[in-house]
């Protein structure tokens, strides 16, 4: 199996505060993995390191046996190939959803406005969105921006999604619509790295969790063994505030 | 419960206020008119009165409110009054691009720009510091001196320079507010796409930016077309030198009424649709955040 995404002790500050102390990660082809923790515990910043938003201080990344941190990379033409999608949507204001979703492979892939249309509605399609592709995102529902914010990554076509919390801004009676788009990326085989405060979620989707504490990877493993049996204690006591506050049912 | 609570009591409170500001209580509309009426009648009476019972009243009306100068001299300014016109149109055009270029020089982030955002500052303090008049006299006069190979020397070219450099300045900082409301994370959306950052500027950040700033842009306008004027300092004919013409011919200064009268019309259309496009904009955001 070909790994699709490599960290390699991947360190990253903001002036004294240490966010990433070294994260080391595997992540193959069609592999859907987890990541939890407390909030600061440096899930975003992971995955805004893979997208190369926020560069590294040391380590290694990789992507499909290519070293994306190497000096002199192209930025622009490995961000083509993760696509991330983030907790406030940050759909553009001022296009269709249409546009919304055409705009990168137009501009960035140079695919045909007509080519790059008949994609987009097809995706939209595929994901209840077809009678919204006129509209703008101001007259959309929060569940319906956020399912055309991953819409808008897929049509550049990536080889790997990172998914930053993207139900946490969402009202409650939306979060099911969208975990249901992930589910059925994960079942088209989408290789996804997804930050996730919905644990039972996580425990259906993932092929492997980790638990994420003080900017290390405490913990890794299948998601029943991970939940069940937590090996360390700050495991445990995260979990244990989940299934408190009513997140988790065991 | 306590935050139920004020979910509950929330819309209601706004409710009884919006009826309050707007009077919406049913039969009080005439009422209101009439008022309104009433008062700008007397206020303006009143204002009338004091102005005619004034002692020099009848020397200014006889100076400044002539029916006969009023008919002699708009043909001529008027005619005069298109090259104001011209100066405005063509000012505006160039200034729209030229502050849009400062803007982005401005806006240009990292080490490697540093001397650009260096001459877009030092650009924008220094038109905005140096009175027009003064822009204007030294381009007018020094400029074509120059004898520059290629450019022209005509007071009127060098008038619309001063005012295309002044207003950039202007309009810079107006645009540079703009693209600075617009969030970052729409910019990192755009680049995660795969968008250089040119290309973020172009379709994400700029669209957003310019609708933001049109009614301040207007405003600036407004300004413009008023400061066209001023190019009579250094030779064109335009409306105002027109009625000093007049007005040093005839030893009445009506002339100088047809001139303001004329600059008013023309910045009245552009102010209503200034106000016009704030109002739109302000029912649109509190239209678009659904509670």
């Amino acid at each position: 199996m070909t790994l699709a995404l490599e960290l390699e002790g991947v360190r990253k500050s903001f002036g004294k505060l240490e966010v990433l102390g070294g994260i080391d990660l595997a992540v193959d082809e069609h592999e859907v993995v987890c990541l939890i923790g407390a909030s600061g515990s440096g899930k975003s910043t992971l995955l805004r390191c893979v997208n190369l938003i926020e560069p590294i201080d040391s380590g290694r990344i990789v992507v499909e046996g290519e070293e994306i941190t190497a000096r002199g990379v192209d930025v622009d033409r490995i961000r083509r190939r993760i696509g991330i999608v983030y907790q406030a949507y940050n759909l553009f204001p001022h296009m269709s959803v249409l546009r919304n979703v055409t705009l990168g492979p137009t501009e960035v892939l140079k695919t045909s406005r007509s080519a790059a249309e008949a994609q987009a509605l097809e995706l939209l399609r595929r994901f209840g969105l077809a009678d919204k592709a006129r509209e703008y995102p101001d007259r959309l529902s929060g569940g319906q921006q956020q399912r055309v914010a991953i819409v808008r990554a897929l049509a550049m076509r990536p080889d790997l999604m990172l998914l930053d919390e993207v139900t946490s801004a969402l009202d409650p009676e939306l979060v099911a619509e969208v975990l249901e788009v992930i589910r059925e990326l994960a079942r088209s085989g989408m290789t996804m790295l997804i930050a996730t405060h919905e644990m039972s979620f996580a425990r259906d989707i993932a092929d492997r969790i980790c638990f994420l504490d003080n900017g290390v990877i405490l913990e890794e493993g299948p998601p029943e063994e991970l939940l069940r049996s937590p090996r360390e204690p700050r495991t445990r006591q995260f979990l244990q505030r989940v299934i408190d506050a009513g997140r988790l049912a065991v | 419960m306590a935050g139920g609570q004020g979910e509950r009591s929330g819309p209601e409170v706004a409710g009884s206020r919006a009826s309050r500001i707007l009077d919406v209580r049913p039969g009080q509309g005439g009422r209101s008119i009439a008022i309104a009426v009433v008062s700008t009648a007397f206020f303006f009476g009143l204002l009338t009165l004091v102005v005619v019972t004034s002692p020099g009243w009848a020397e200014v009306r006889q100076a400044f409110f002539s029916g006969e100068q009023f008919r002699e001299s708009f043909p001529d300014i008027l005619d005069a009054f298109w090259l104001n016109v011209k100066i405005f149109l063509i000012a505006e055009t160039v200034i729209l691009v030229t502050a849009l270029l400062i803007a982005v020089l401005r806006s240009l982030p990292g080490p490697v720009f540093f001397p650009l955002r260096v001459l877009g500052i030092a650009y924008t303090d220094l038109f905005r510091g140096i009175p027009t008049i003064l822009v204007i006299y030294i381009l007018g006069f020094g400029a074509p001196a120059l004898q520059l190979h290629g450019l022209p020397t005509s007071p009127f070219f060098w008038g619309v320079v001063s005012l295309v450099l002044v207003y950039s300045a202007y309009v810079a900082e107006v645009y540079r507010a703009g693209i600075e409301s617009v969030h970052q994370s729409q910019e990192a959306a755009a680049r995660s796409l795969g968008l250089s950052r040119f290309q973020s500027l172009r379709f994400v950040i700029l669209p957003q930016a310019v609708r933001r700033v049109v009614p301040p842009l207007l405003n600036d306008f407004i300004g413009l077309q008023k400061d066209t004027a001023l190019v009579a300092l250094i030779g064109p004919v335009e409306a105002f030198r027109q009625s000093q013409i007049e007005v040093a011919g005839s030893f009445n200064y009506t002339p100088y009424l047809v001139t303001a009268l004329l600059f008013v019309l023309l910045t009245i259309p552009l102010a209503r649709l200034t106000d016009w496009l704030i109002a739109r904009d302000r029912r649109r955001s509190l239209a678009g955040r659904p509670a």
